[in-house]
């Protein structure tokens, strides 16, 4: 799989407050959380991004809360990718099991607002169009790649069922 | 193996289990609220699934936007409701709920060496009872309630030990807040944190809940003390008679990824600044800052022996004129007791006002939130942009004593300054 967008960039400690704010927790619907993602700290994010872009952001990525809603809100926005230096635990898990891809690079200060990236899931690769760089990204360790393959973690408990 | 790993390991059907390992374990509880609860409940049903893998284990608590603050929030409290009846799970209605991670302790439900999750950041707390308790999402939670798993990367351990004397009107809000200024809000992703030393040994149980409440702001997936004497006290306090496991402990020093060494004599009473819980300095730092609310409850600190801090503090006081001080007691049990220990006439006395239990104005959702410019003073456990109203107002941390002696000064203090 391949897919090509535009960045977002933002720094380090995005918190889920940041991502999406309390009081729009007061539904669960995917398109009013997304018209609200990151409204407190960037307000014109939701209303100018484009389906297939890209977050880059820094050390600590969804910090904070437990809430879904925040890579549910990111996902509804069309964001393909979230790439990160690291990622707090939570928001990790909850992002694999409704399936919005995660890569964890270092590299990330050497991407710019607005360049446009190409990643390569299946061979592990980044490529900056902009820049001509390209960065290498781990897989997903084994076990966690067989949630994504069964296509998250409700399709497998879907199959428990049956 | 550390305590955490060792629970891991009795709940999968995996024979060793390592650092980074990915493993399935069968869960003892599942708790989620009027948030992340109705999401899971969507997963549920969107899947097909008829019943949950055991009533018993579930239990649902209204507790972030309760009394309903809106329509909305009614609707989300409405499907959980009705869940509840469908499933015959456990469900705390209006007159029975208080905030999650101080009722379930209440209750009964977290005995040590039980896994624990729970569709809250904050499910960390019930480590202070030897459990490991880890939030997770409303997928997890939903998959949970189907199967009774859940998956897990076994974490490695970091050691804090604490030594020496504690200074006056210092405790666990500040040992946390310290310890998180030290190692940062990521200081501890993916790991557990287990408290430990002569410190925590002597550590009352409810300051044992606000410091693992608080190991999520350093990224933690688990805060745990080694359950001893304590814990069976409080367990025989709500009429609980356990037996600990005497295997509940660490085996090695070598069992740590790390170990953090802190003299607590040199911890004065602790305030983080906006906008993170790890900006903690001794309240001295931020003498000057002159503020419009003071929130005294939450799932960090709005049990009994919080309010009891603050009564002390407020007692034949007054609240500054340009202050608004919310009191906001944990669960209905200890409003009753803050009630017939005369703590809530002293409250009111002192010009504050009382909360019906809710999380409310600690997530910015009612009972207290703010405007624009406005500055807070609350013994919550977040200070994000806007985490308490206005993306342009300002929440700083601190414990019930500073809290309520602020409150009375209009601005941050030592409460030394008004006793």
């Amino acid at each position: 799989m391949k897919v090509k967008g535009k960045v977002w960039k933002f720094g380090d400690h995005i918190n889920t407050d940041d991502i999406i704010a309390a009081r729009y927790l007061n539904t669960t619907d995917e398109k009013e959380l997304a018209s609200h993602c990151f409204e407190t700290i960037r307000p014109e994010f939701s209303k100018k991004v484009k389906k297939g872009d890209i977050i880059v952001a820094g050390e600590n990525f969804g910090c904070g809360s437990s809430r879904e809603h925040a890579p549910v809100s990111i996902k509804g926005c069309g964001i393909s990718v979230v790439i990160a230096k690291s990622f707090a635990r939570i928001f990790f898990r909850n992002s694999i099991n409704i399936g919005l891809p995660l890569i964890e690079i270092k590299e990330g200060d050497e991407i710019n607002e607005g360049d446009e990236l190409e990643i390569d899931f299946e061979n592990g690769i980044i490529k900056n169009i902009n820049t001509g760089k390209t960065y290498k990204f781990q897989k997903y360790p084994e076990f966690l790649q067989n949630i994504i393959n069964a296509g998250g973690l409700m399709s497998l408990a879907r199959k428990i069922i049956e | 193996m550390t305590i955490s790993q060792k629970i891991l390991l009795s709940h999968c059907k995996d024979r060793e289990i390592y650092p980074g390992k990915y493993v399935e374990c069968d869960v003892d509880l599942i708790l989620a609220n009027d948030i992340t609860g109705p999401l899971a409940i969507e997963e549920f049903e969107k899947v097909g699934a008829k019943k949950v893998f055991n009533p018993e284990k579930i239990v649902l608590v209204p507790d972030h936007f309760t009394p309903c603050k809106d329509i909305k929030s009614a609707e989300l409290v409405k499907k959980l409701r009705e869940f509840s009846k469908r499933h015959k799970v456990r469900f705390y209605e209006i007159g029975k709920v208080g905030i999650e991670h101080a009722l379930l302790p209440e209750e009964g439900l977290t005995l040590p060496g039980q896994l624990i999750i729970g569709a809250d950041s904050h499910t960390c707390t019930y480590g202070a009872v030897g459990c490991f308790s880890t939030g997770v999402g409303s997928t997890d939670t939903a998959y949970a309630m189907i199967t009774g798993k859940l998956w897990f990367k076994v974490p490695s351990t970091i050691k804090f030990y604490y030594y020496g004397k504690l200074n006056d009107y210092v405790g666990g809000k500040d040992l946390i807040l310290y310890t998180i200024g030290l190692i940062g809000v990521d200081g501890a992703n993916y790991k557990s944190m287990e408290f430990t030393g002569p410190v925590i040994e002597n550590l009352p149980i409810d300051d044992r809940f606000t410091i693992c409440n608080m190991a999520i702001e350093a990224g933690a997936k688990n805060g745990i003390i080694k359950p001893d004497r304590i814990t069976e006290e409080y367990f025989k306090g709500i009429g609980k008679d356990i037996k600990i496991d005497e295997n509940l402990k660490t085996d090695s020093e070598k069992d740590y990824e790390k170990i953090v060494e802190i003299d607590v004599s040199k911890i004065e009473p602790q305030v983080a600044a906006p906008h993170l819980p790890s900006n903690s300095k001794s309240v001295r730092e931020y003498e000057n800052v002159k503020i419009d609310q003071v929130v005294i409850g939450s799932c960090t600190n709005g049990r009994i022996s919080d309010l009891r801090k603050a009564a002390k503090i407020l007692k034949g006081k007054k609240v500054h004129p340009e202050v608004r001080c919310i009191i906001i007691p944990a669960t209905q049990k200890v409003y009753k007791m803050a009630l017939n220990e005369g703590l809530i006439d002293i409250f009111i006395e002192a010009g504050c006002v009382i909360s019906p239990p809710t999380c409310g104005p600690c997530l910015g959702g009612h009972m207290g939130v703010l405007a624009k410019g406005e500055v807070a003073l609350a013994t919550t456990n977040r200070n994000f942009i806007g985490r308490m109203g206005h993306p342009e107002s300002y929440v700083y941390l601190s414990n019930p004593e500073v809290a309520a002696a602020s409150s009375i000064k209009g601005r941050i203090c030592n409460p030394e300054e008004v006793v």
